[in-house]
């Protein structure tokens, strides 16, 4: 394997794993403040993914349709938030998964009555379509670079506002404390409804963004959220920061397995074996990655003590 | 619409005085979750056909199964015992059908699959009772690699999901492929990101890409292939290519040579009929599982005609005769009860603001599948 097509495939682990941290992200805040596990964390995906889709077949912008993405993801984040999350709290995590699953069924089927079955069209624009041209002789699509650049904006920005302004003080102190903060006059529910929004408006996006490259359909954040939960399983619950670190780590496993497994495989074993051997080993990787990690640091990389 | 139809074929039976046998057909298919298109399609195509033929003595009972096994076994066995029905038909998925099929055929009704062929059922587990009436699941891939051979292709990259059906498929290219491989990737089942086997296929050196993704993951290869400006020219099975996913694919899918026992535009009667009646009646074009469900209909209602479904021996016997107009032009069964038919290559255009396939020529004629030497029936 030559190390063009070597650094290329980095480059895919990273875009990878720059989209899923704009998943992991929302669903590592929302944990670790509220402490509540929210299944339907994939429906804000989609809901993102739909909301775009129409915005462009309507109006033809794409920016229009990031910007729709985030909002109607938003929304519906707070609606969920204020009409059922918020009686979930003091309750069991089996109480919190229970309702949250039925979420995901309640959103896939109105998503379904109100689109139809059928998947819908949303193209990247034309300004970030074909491909660039990297140093040392590497061509690489334009969107996916624009996408690894945008997801590392968006890291960058949720960096500061967690250790720099007011909002991100009381969000970590949400993490510590809880009764405390309220002791001290901070409108927790207040706080809790606008981390609610900024973790499903960051999925929504995601959904967007992911949704000009991939198929636009019911059911389609499911996957992403399972892989959204390993990240912030490694990173550590609730850790911002561990969700970067194991966002890229998963990305890079994943991709890098999915190539470099097979061909390794392959210098001792037939190829047809080799091929299905590595493709398993590297459907694999990712729950590997994630078992080591936990022997090691049973709480994650950045779980605190 | 389940509760609808049913309705409306329970006050025709009651018009009818019940003065004909009636017919009870349950029709376990998959209507919600992300595969509903498929089930749609094919649930569609075979009212049309009933709604044509203007038969009142046959009812419809139509569950949708949400693509899970244990959810379409159930329905089964209690459209068997409770409903006693005499037909079975609509399952979308192979891991559906292996979990009904064989039950329902040992209990003495009869199966007619408007879509799902794993071999199992074509080869050692055929039935006198199951007909398939869409395709044995390797024949539209042993067509696409007909057709490499026949383009000239010598160098092919393969790429499939590796569970059953994707095995299958390479499996199913390979039969007939004649060329060298330059590679072959499983890639995991409900994968969306197809990065890094598209820069596998650029670094490969191949002339051709067959793929078998079907739905949103075929969606998403095409997208993502489009965007990397890779230009190796793509073969698939329609399964990516159909009426209802086109559309989300867009441009990306323009040119990509499909191989399909069915097209819009294959020129007879019965199918420019199907297509103009279809679009009527329900505002869209028909996909090629539409076409199924517009066969199987057909099929049964064919074979109502000769013999009282109470008849096993002779309603078999008029089903094995396939004595009714199909879609696809020539329709036989081989001997274990499989289509013998021609398969076409399609070619993706664009026709107004609306995608869809033109066909472009013939890959296999008369193809049965390879099982049926197998079956002892």
């Amino acid at each position: 394997m030559s190390s063009i097509l070597l650094i290329e495939q980095a480059l895919n682990g990273l875009q990878f794993g720059v989209m899923l941290f704009l998943m992991a992200a929302g669903l590592t805040l929302i944990f670790g403040v509220m402490g509540l596990i929210n299944l339907a964390h994939g429906s804000l995906f989609m809901i993102g993914a739909f909301a775009a889709a129409t915005v462009a077949a309507a109006t033809g912008s794409f920016l229009l349709a990031l910007a729709a993405s985030l909002a109607a993801a938003a929304v519906a984040g707070v609606i969920v938030e204020v009409v059922v999350i918020r009686r979930l709290y003091d309750r069991d995590h089996l109480d919190q998964v229970l309702a949250t699953f039925a979420l995901i069924l309640i959103f896939s089927e109105g998503t379904r009555w109100v689109f139809g079955s059928f998947p819908l069209f949303l193209d990247r624009p034309d300004w970030l379509s074909g491909s660039v041209m990297l140093p040392f002789g590497i061509r690489y699509s334009l969107y996916r670079l624009a996408i690894i650049l945008v997801g590392l904006a968006v890291a960058a920005a949720l960096f500061l506002m967690i250790s720099r302004t007011r909002i991100g003080i009381q969000i970590r102190a949400g993490e510590n404390d809880r009764e405390m903060i309220g002791a001290l006059g901070v409108n927790i529910s207040l706080l809790y409804t606008l981390v609610f929004a900024l973790g499903a408006a960051l999925a929504g996006f995601a959904g967007a963004l992911i949704g000009a490259i991939q198929s636009v359909q019911v059911g389609m954040g499911e996957p992403v959220l399972i892989l959204a939960f390993v990240v912030i399983v490694i990173g550590g619950i609730g850790s911002i920061k561990g969700a970067f670190i194991g966002s890229i780590l998963v990305g890079m496993t994943d991709t890098l397995g999915r190539s470099l497994l097979p061909a390794l495989f392959g210098l001792f074993m037939d190829p047809a074996a080799a091929t299905s051997v590595g493709a398993s080993l590297a459907s694999m990787s990712i729950y590997i990655l994630m078992a080591g990690v936990l022997l090691f640091r049973p709480k994650g990389l950045f779980g605190g003590t | 619409m389940t509760l609808k139809s049913m309705i409306a074929a329970a006050a025709f039976a009651a018009l009818a005085g019940g003065a004909q046998a009636d017919v009870k057909v349950g029709m376990i298919t998959t209507l919600s979750g992300g595969g509903a298109g498929l089930g749609l399609d094919v649930r569609d195509g075979f009212l049309l056909a009933l709604k044509q033929s203007g038969r009142d003595d046959i009812e419809m009972i139509i569950e949708d199964d949400q693509q899970k096994p244990d959810v379409a076994v159930q329905i089964a066995d209690r459209m068997i015992q409770a409903e006693d029905v005499d037909v079975l038909t609509g399952i979308i998925w192979s891991n559906l059908a292996m979990a009904v099929v064989p039950g329902a055929v040992a209990q003495g009704k009869i199966y007619l699959s408007p879509n799902a062929g794993p071999s199992a059922l074509a080869g050692k587990g055929c039935h006198p009772n199951y007909f398939n009436v869409a395709w044995q699941n390797d024949n539209l891939h042993e067509a696409a690699g007909a057709y490499a051979n026949s383009a000239g292709y010598t160098n092919s990259f393969i790429l499939a999901p590796n569970y059953p059906a994707g095995q299958d498929a390479l499996t199913g290219y390979k039969r007939f492929y004649e060329g060298e491989l330059s590679g072959e990737v499983y890639t995991k089942l409900g994968q969306t990101d197809y990065a890094a086997e598209i820069a596998q296929i650029r670094a490969s050196g191949a002339d051709s890409v067959f793929f078998f993704l079907p739905g949103g993951m075929g969606i998403s290869f095409l997208k993502q292939y489009a965007d990397s400006g890779v230009d190796i020219p793509l073969i698939g099975p329609a399964f990516s290519f159909d009426q209802g996913i086109l559309q989300a694919v867009g441009d990306a899918a323009l040119g990509v040579v499909n191989t399909s026992q069915w097209a819009k535009d294959l020129d007879n009667p019965a199918n420019a009929a199907f297509v103009e009646s279809f679009e009527a009646e329900y505002g869209r074009l028909p996909s090629l599982y539409a076409s199924q469900g517009f066969d199987t209909g057909n099929l049964m209602i064919s074979a109502l005609d000769k013999a009282e479904v109470s008849d096993v021996e002779g309603f078999r016997a008029a089903l094995k005769a396939a004595d009714f107009a199909s879609t696809r032009g020539d329709f036989a069964f081989g001997p274990n009860n499989h289509p013998i038919q021609d398969i076409y290559v399609r070619e993706v255009i664009k026709e107004g603001d609306i995608y869809t396939n033109k066909t472009i020529g013939v890959a296999i004629e008369n193809h049965a599948d390879a099982y049926a030497a197998e079956c002892g029936m």
